[in-house]
């Protein structure tokens, strides 16, 4: 029997694992800054905070996905983070169904970055953050077109980075890294037409792979054909493998493929 | 060109060269080959390179031109997207007969590296292309030896477009 | 919508007849001084902007996807391929990441290597963005002079690393190899001449008059527009706004580093021009201190962790153990703790980090590649209405984005 390839999560998988080994985790410090304790309690006293922890020195956040634009609100205004430098998404709909939204913040004065993590669910929608931060303005319909989460009140939410009638979100877990039957038929489709895909023939995705009946493109070494020739001409035999029992290197007299002495 | 035993002083007339009218076109063609600046990604970076300082594209008749409508070889340097195909047909469509296609860099060969739902797996499959340069990216040397050998090849062809245009598979 | 044919090709539901008096131009995506592949939809009222719309997305080669399908080491060289005019920052800010979540104490030796690369990718990138952009004002000799520059500077690297771009020159817990004999003498050598060169250009462009009438009050980014735009590197200190993550949040070796930051608050494109001649300056005055460092360092160049890197090559051809390790280390990768890390580093355009979730995988789980280029991009939007015709490529050419890293 085929074994079962999960649909939500298509893309690649460690093929062997140790049944013992037990990843670590990276550690989550109790918040002690001084100035993430006033953060935290900056915070705290607009909207409530999940969760909050310092991981690798920035200050993690995790609040409800509709207070985002108060807990950003506030961070810009009172605690002085003044700039968003990432915010973009990360598809857990295979384990829980939701998406994870994170905004990076960075403030300049303390020197500090901290990250507000949020979860909805998949066809919930999040409120924009541009009246706060333009840089929205394209990370968010960056997030819209990779994973089709909806941003109200973005001015303009339209794909940006696939071509307007594209279909899928990309950056799905259950998007295929390939591409679907519409992805790889695309520039055809929209070039020449659905009709001409019998033309020119599915993708070929292997760049080492040689049509032997292709007499336009490739020869092969030893049977060549004149360019275009019919492909009842191509000769299919196999070439026999000749092992040679001349040296190919000699290594006493300094020289490397001494090819006269193997003819 | 001619080789026959023309005493050009005593006949005194104009040299004489007797040629063939294919390869008197093909050497104009081939000595003036100009590219469109079709720079797509890393490989516009040595193509850019090419024509600058040290390797010097302009000595070879090679001058990039802005528009298609004044080029004769589009240099396909770098990846395309699904995204950009249809433009970069659209381009091609709008360059003048006789025209050549150079597919720089394995991304344009085959994809190379990017094997991702928005790259387009070898430009082979939207315009016909003449020739393949390896390398990720090529080195400007290597295009310019891309560029002789597409010389080559023109100086091979018929300067009857419709001949050749038999042999193009679209 | 329009119905497509030869003579009127279909242009996305853009209608370019208007009954007003504004018209609608499309720049792009096939511009020769659009730096790539950039298109930007531009509605004019006479020579004036009062519209822009940056349409980006015509290089998007999936690779942030790739990193999911790829492991930490494999999806290396694919890192080159961002910003490609400065490849080794790219892959210095994938390693720094994934160092830091894995948590590496990289040796001092490859540290010295690494950020003499780094400035050296800087230089490099820096005297591309001249060329380029005095190229797209129309000085087209300084593109020549630039180049002849470079090339040199690319010779170094070649001969470091053995590729003239796509240099993959730093991995995942130091570098593959040592410096190669007599480079440090020819990097002196370059280093001596550099200078001059950049007086030469500087002679060349800066009271050039044509040069101030195209550059001055063009482009104009106020600091609350590069703040909210997430701006960086030289757009936000040519806003006024002092901030280096070498200086603010030093990696590497640059706390130990004598540099200043330059800044300028005319917040134009003729003082971000300045910047980049004097960031020049200041990465020269980096590695002549780097190269006194070099000799006292030890010769060691990847760390000791058995569990994430590779023994070195000796180690792994004579110790039973270290081949065991390489083989499972290269067939299966390495394992980061489960966590996220965001890592921000200084590259020549500006802030650029990636975030990388891990899941305790040998694929990460999600890596977001944060691109300052996508947010110089952005920009546009704002700061092209308003502006004439002549200095949208002016604009372009300042903001120095590279479309590999903003469609990714």
């Amino acid at each position: 029997m085929r074994r079962y390839v999960p649909k939500d999560n298509v893309q690649k998988r460690a093929k062997y694992n140790d049944r013992f080994w037990v990843a670590p985790q990276v550690p989550r410090l109790a918040v002690e800054d001084e100035h993430f304790v006033s953060v935290v309690r900056n915070v705290s006293a607009v909207a409530k905070v999940k969760d909050s922890y310092v991981e690798l020195g920035q200050l993690v956040l995790e609040i409800e996905p509709s207070d985002n634009i108060a807990v950003l609100g506030n961070l810009r205004d009172e605690c002085g983070y003044s700039v968003c430098s990432e915010l973009s998404a990360i598809d857990y709909l295979a384990q829980d169904g939701e998406f994870e939204i994170f905004y990076q913040l960075l403030n300049m004065k303390e020197r500090k970055r901290l990250r507000v993590l949020t979860r909805i669910a998949e066809k919930q929608a999040i409120e924009s953050i541009t009246p706060l931060y333009d840089m929205a303005k394209f990370a968010e319909r960056e997030m819209y077109d990779m994973f089709g989460i909806y941003v109200n009140n973005h001015p303009y939410l339209k794909r940006i980075i696939m071509p307007d009638d594209w279909e899928g979100h990309p950056l799905r877990k259950s998007y295929p890294l390939e591409g679907d039957e519409f992805a790889s038929w695309y520039e055809v489709d929209k070039i020449f037409g659905k009709e001409y895909r019998d033309v020119i023939g599915p993708e070929n995705r292997d760049p080492a792979r040689i049509d032997r009946y292709d007499t336009k493109r490739f020869a092969r070494v030893g049977h060549e054909v004149p360019f275009g020739a019919d492909a009842s001409l191509v000769d299919t035999t196999d070439t026999p493998i000749e092992y040679s029992s001349a040296p190919l290197s000699d290594y006493q007299g300094g020289q490397h493929k001494v090819l006269e002495k193997r003819k | 060109m001619a080789q026959h035993q023309v005493n050009y002083a005593s006949s005194g007339g104009l040299p004489v060269a007797l040629t063939t009218v294919d390869k008197l076109i093909n050497w104009g063609r081939s000595n003036s080959l100009w590219p469109l600046t079709y720079g797509l990604a890393c490989c516009a970076i040595e193509m850019m390179a090419s024509g600058a300082s040290r390797f010097d594209f302009d000595r070879m008749g090679v001058i990039f031109r802005a528009s298609p409508r004044q080029a004769d070889v589009m240099i396909l340097a770098g990846t395309l997207s699904k995204k950009h195909s249809q433009f970069a047909r659209r381009l091609y469509d709008q360059m003048a007969e006789p025209k050549w296609v150079i597919s720089m860099g394995s991304c344009a060969n085959t994809g190379g590296m990017f094997n991702t739902y928005a790259t387009v797996q070898g430009v082979d499959r939207i315009i016909p292309v003449d020739i393949y340069l390896p390398g990720c990216a090529p080195r400007p040397e290597t295009l310019q030896y891309a560029m002789m050998m597409l010389q080559k090849k023109i100086r091979r062809e018929s300067a009857d477009m419709k001949k050749n245009r038999k042999q193009r598979f679209v | 919508m329009q119905e497509p044919n030869k003579l009127r090709p279909f242009f996305e539901n853009l209608n370019f007849e208007r009954d007003d008096n504004t018209m609608v131009i499309n720049f792009g995506p096939q511009h020769p001084s659009a730096h790539g592949q950039l298109r930007l939809i531009l509605e004019l009222q006479g020579e004036q902007v009062v519209k822009a719309l940056p349409d980006i997305g015509y290089l998007h080669r999936g690779v942030e996807k790739m990193a999911e399908n790829m492991i930490y080491n494999e999806f290396l060289p694919t890192t080159d391929r961002l910003d490609y005019i400065a490849s080794t920052a790219n892959n210095y800010a994938f390693a720094h990441a994934v160092e830091k979540l894995i948590g590496l104490e990289v040796p001092r030796r490859a540290q010295v290597i690494r950020t003499m690369l780094l400035e050296l990718n800087r230089i490099i990138s820096h005297l591309f963005f001249l060329a380029t952009h005095a190229l797209d004002v129309g000085a087209m000799s300084i593109f020549l002079y630039a180049f002849r520059e470079r090339e040199y500077a690319m010779d170094l690297m070649e001969e470091y690393c053995g590729a003239r771009l796509t240099h993959s020159a730093v991995r995942i817990g130091g570098v593959p190899l040592d410096l190669p004999e007599g480079w440090l003498q020819s990097l002196s050598k370059f280093l001596d001449e550099l200078p001059e060169q950049i007086k030469l250009y500087e002679d060349l462009l800066t009271q050039n008059r044509i040069w101030k009438m195209r550059l001055e009050d063009v482009g104009i980014v106020t600091p609350e527009q590069a703040m909210s735009w997430g701006c960086s590197g030289i757009m936000l200190r040519g806003s006024g706004i002092e901030y280096d993550i070498r200086k603010e949040e030093p990696y590497e070796l640059y706390e130990e580093l004598d540099f200043d930051i330059p800044v300028s608050d005319r917040c134009d494109s003729y003082g971000r021009y300045r910047l980049y001649m004097e960031e020049m300056k200041e990465s020269i005055k980096i590695l002549r201190q780097l190269i006194e460092m070099y000799p006292e360092t030890e010769a060691r160049l990847m760390a000791h962790a058995p569990r994430y890197i590779s023994a070195p090559k000796e180690e792994i051809m004579t110790q039973n153990y270290a081949l065991m390790r390489h083989f499972v280390l290269v067939t299966q990768g390495m394992r980061p703790p489960k966590g996220t890390v965001y890592a921000p580093t200084e590259s020549p355009k500006g802030e650029l980090g990636f975030l990388i979730r891990s899941e305790g995988e040998p694929y990460a789980y999600r890596l977001k590649c944060r691109a300052p280029s996508f947010f110089h991009t952005g920009i546009l939007q704002d700061i092209l209405p308003g502006t004439y015709i002549a200095d949208v490529v002016t604009i372009i050419g300042s903001t120095n984005i590279v479309f590999g890293e903003v469609d990714r």
